[in-house]
């Protein structure tokens, strides 16, 4: 063993020859693998054209020509769906590793790496998506340098948050890529880091995620008051739990197929186990999250409202995309029904797009009277960005040891 | 409240002028006239509806002079080419006039808001928008109250479009264009607590003339803009759930409880995860 370390160490050093094999590895790594013409790509790379040259448009422009934004309603699904959607469903990154590196159920370490990887890109696409809603986006440093803190601005937390959070979630994924590299040495620095990491996240999303929703905070006029109270951070906060083990959930049965030559017999086993867990802390933190729902509600007296389009929507939304999936999650986890659990994460991700867009849009200026509806080249950019996400995760996964096993010289390290 | 947040936050650093107002606006918010904010009263008893504010803002500040006339029952918005409208209304009182545009905070939305501190509150009271800090988020527009801050979508370099009371000609000593060409006398320009004074003498002295009620003087935390009237504010389209508390107070709580979680959790994080050290051979003498 002590052998093999000190050849390993020497190839590291010998710098010249190493940096010219790594470098014409990672161009053989660039080029795409396995079969081009899939479903897949045959639909996404169309959409990723189009959605290229509706933002060229946009920013030669302006937003005007593009979206349908009016000045009652200043945010559409780039910023409604894309950012503040597209997080909620990143939460599944800092429940795993609260689960794995705080709780040390190690039950879960198999799809740490995959929930990370995702929640990564998540935060780097979507986020991503504000810099296409901006009206001015050359500007986009003025909050992170220079004199222009505003910082009594929940945005301004939120940003930053994100920024920091894109970081810590980098060092939680790069063992990985030091892996891919072969780079032993630097897999044990980065390894070593991700505790720190995991606790620094941790705190940073629980910030950052229920500070999405105080961000509405000051819009209590303008938001319909079934959706407004002064509990939206904690809502966002709770919701994003559920929401990001739902993603984890229907991610996992997906790659379970689309990659099932990277995935041990192992691990496949483990599978089921993994889900009825999850299944079981959706349930609580939905059951938490009616519950809060409910007293608000009970509280809020809007018992007149129910009785309106708006109410029937609202009730809609809490029985049927957050009642209904929680008690399926609870059966299905009595009952090892896996299907079950993969039906109900669906529906939930159905209900927290709802909820994210009822607040940020739809019950946005609700009696406004110019409604705001997204125009088709909105939902390319919209969809475009997803796939583009999709695009990336794959190309990862497909090279790096995230579903796989690692390397077996991580082994000893460990 | 945020404000005094921001004290927190800045206790090295910029020494903002709003953070100043903050200090003293929270350390006695019985006091808060002792600011001299300036401030513009609007008497809508005394407007005419000829245009001559919007007419004179929109040269002042490089807008197209607008082309519509208030009438009774159509509802003119400000949007990003228009600072100011001036709207009809057809009343008990017969037709009256009400000028909207934004209402200068004492405690801002939108400056509490934007992140880059691009909408601001001046020492001088006016609420102003700073080209070369905003990016555009449109954040301010999402927390106005009153829906002041439009954004011209149309251009690739758009900018945040609201009445700034024309701040820039008071620091010459000069008085907001709006103000200085009312030919009826409905606007008059002043300290805030000089402006309230006046208009709690005509509110007296002219009995029946006014509904006892100066709108600005508490709605939002106080405005900058002071409005007289002889019909309820409602009548003449003020959004009647305007609270009386600032709305920065809204996001006050999550604010201050951001660096509590920030100094606990981390510390109750590690402790679960020394205290569940155990797991890690139990869950895998199970497997
Ligand atoms: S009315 Fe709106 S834009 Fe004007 S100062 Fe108040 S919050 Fe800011
Ligand atoms: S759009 Fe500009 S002024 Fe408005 S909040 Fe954003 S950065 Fe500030």
């Amino acid at each position: 063993m002590r052998k093999e370390m000190s050849k390993t160490d020497y190839i590291i050093s010998n710098d010249n020859d190493s940096s010219r094999s790594t470098w014409k590895f990672l161009l053989s790594e660039l080029k795409p693998r396995g079969k081009f013409l899939t479903p897949f790509n045959i639909i996404s790379i169309p959409v990723m054209l189009l959605a290229a040259i509706i933002l060229v448009y946009r920013f030669w422009k302006g937003l005007g020509p593009v979206t349908n934004l009016t000045q009652e309603v200043p945010w559409g699904i780039w910023k409604g769906f894309n950012v503040i959607t597209g997080v909620a469903f990143a939460g599944g990154a800092y429940v795993l590793t609260f689960l794995v590196y705080i709780l040390n159920l190690k039950k879960y370490h198999s799809i740490v790496r995959i929930t990370v990887l995702n929640g990564f890109l998540a935060y780097v696409f979507y986020a991503g998506a504000l810099i296409l809603e901006l009206g001015r986006p050359w500007k986009i440093f003025n909050p992170v340098i220079g004199n222009s803190f505003g910082t009594g601005s929940v945005l301004f937390l939120v940003a930053w948050h994100f920024l920091l959070y894109i970081i810590a979630q980098m060092i939680e994924f790069s063992p990985a890529i030091a892996e891919w590299l072969g780079a032993k040495r630097a897999r044990k620095i980065l390894s070593g880091m991700t505790v720190g990491a995991v606790i620094f996240g941790i705190t940073l999303s629980t910030l950052h995620q229920s500070g999405l929703g105080a961000i509405f905070l000051m819009a209590k006029d303008k938001i319909h008051p079934l959706w407004y109270n002064e509990f939206i951070p904690i809502q966002f906060f709770v919701s994003s739990i559920f929401a990001g083990l739902s993603l984890v959930i229907f991610e996992g049965s997906i790659c379970k197929n689309v990659f099932s030559d990277q995935i041990s017999e192992k691990s496949k086993k483990a599978h089921n186990g993994i889900l009825i867990g999850l299944s079981k802390i959706c349930t609580v933190a939905m059951f938490a999250y009616f519950f809060l729902q409910l007293l608000v509600f009970v509280h809020g007296k809007h018992w007149d409202l129910l009785n309106t389009p708006m109410g029937y929507w609202f009730i809609l939304e809490m029985f049927g995309f957050v009642l209904l999936p929680m008690l399926m999650f609870f059966y299905s986890y009595r009952r090892n029904n896996i299907f079950m659990i993969k039906v109900a994460s669906v529906i939930t991700m159905i209900g927290v797009i709802m909820n994210r867009l009822n607040i940020s849009i739809i019950g946005f200026n609700w009696n406004g009277a110019l409604r705001y509806v997204p125009t088709w080249m909105e939902v390319v950019v919209s969809v475009a960005v997803i796939l583009a996400q999709i695009w990336i995760f794959r190309w990862v996964i497909s090279r790096m040891p995230v579903l796989r096993e690692s390397p077996s010289w991580v082994n000893e390290n460990e | 409240m945020s404000i005094g947040r921001r004290n927190f936050f800045k206790v090295i650093g910029v020494t903002g002028a709003s953070l100043a107002f903050g200090k003293t606006l929270n350390a006695a918010p019985k006091k808060e006239n002792d600011i001299e904010f300036s401030a513009i009263l609007y008497d809508s008893t005394r407007c005419a509806g000829c245009q001559t504010c919007e007419v004179t803002c929109a040269e002042a500040h490089g807008l197209p002079a607008p082309v519509d006339v208030p009438k009774a029952g159509v509802v003119r918005k400000t949007d990003e080419y228009h600072r100011t409208v001036v709207n009809a209304i057809a009343t008990e009182n017969g037709e009256v006039y009400v000028k909207r545009q934004c209402m200068h905070c004492n405690e801002p939305a939108c400056a509490s808001a934007c992140l880059t501190q691009a909408l601001y509150k001046t020492h001088e009271g006016p609420v102003i928008w700073r080209e070369r800090k905003c990016m555009g988020c449109r954040y301010c527009m999402i927390s106005c109250p009153f829906d002041s801050p439009k954004c011209e979508y149309d251009s690739p370099n758009p900018k945040i479009q609201k009445c700034d009371m024309c701040y820039d000609r008071q620091k010459e000593g000069k008085l907001p264009v709006c103000v200085e060409n009312c030919p009826a006398e409905a606007l008059v320009f002043g300290t805030r607590r000089d402006l309230i004074r006046e208009a709690h003498k005509r509110i007296v002295e002219n009995p029946g003339q006014y509904i006892d009620h100066i709108y600005g003087e508490h709605e939002a935390g106080g405005t900058g803009y002071l409005y007289l009237s002889g019909v309820s504010f409602e009548k003449l389209g003020f959004n009647p759930s305007i609270q009386l508390k600032s709305y920065p107070e809204l996001s006050k709580g999550f604010l201050y409880a951001v660096p509590s979680v920030f100094v606990l959790w981390p510390a109750i994080l590690l402790g679960i995860r020394e205290a569940t050290k155990n797991n890690k051979s139990n869950e895998e003498g199970n497997e």
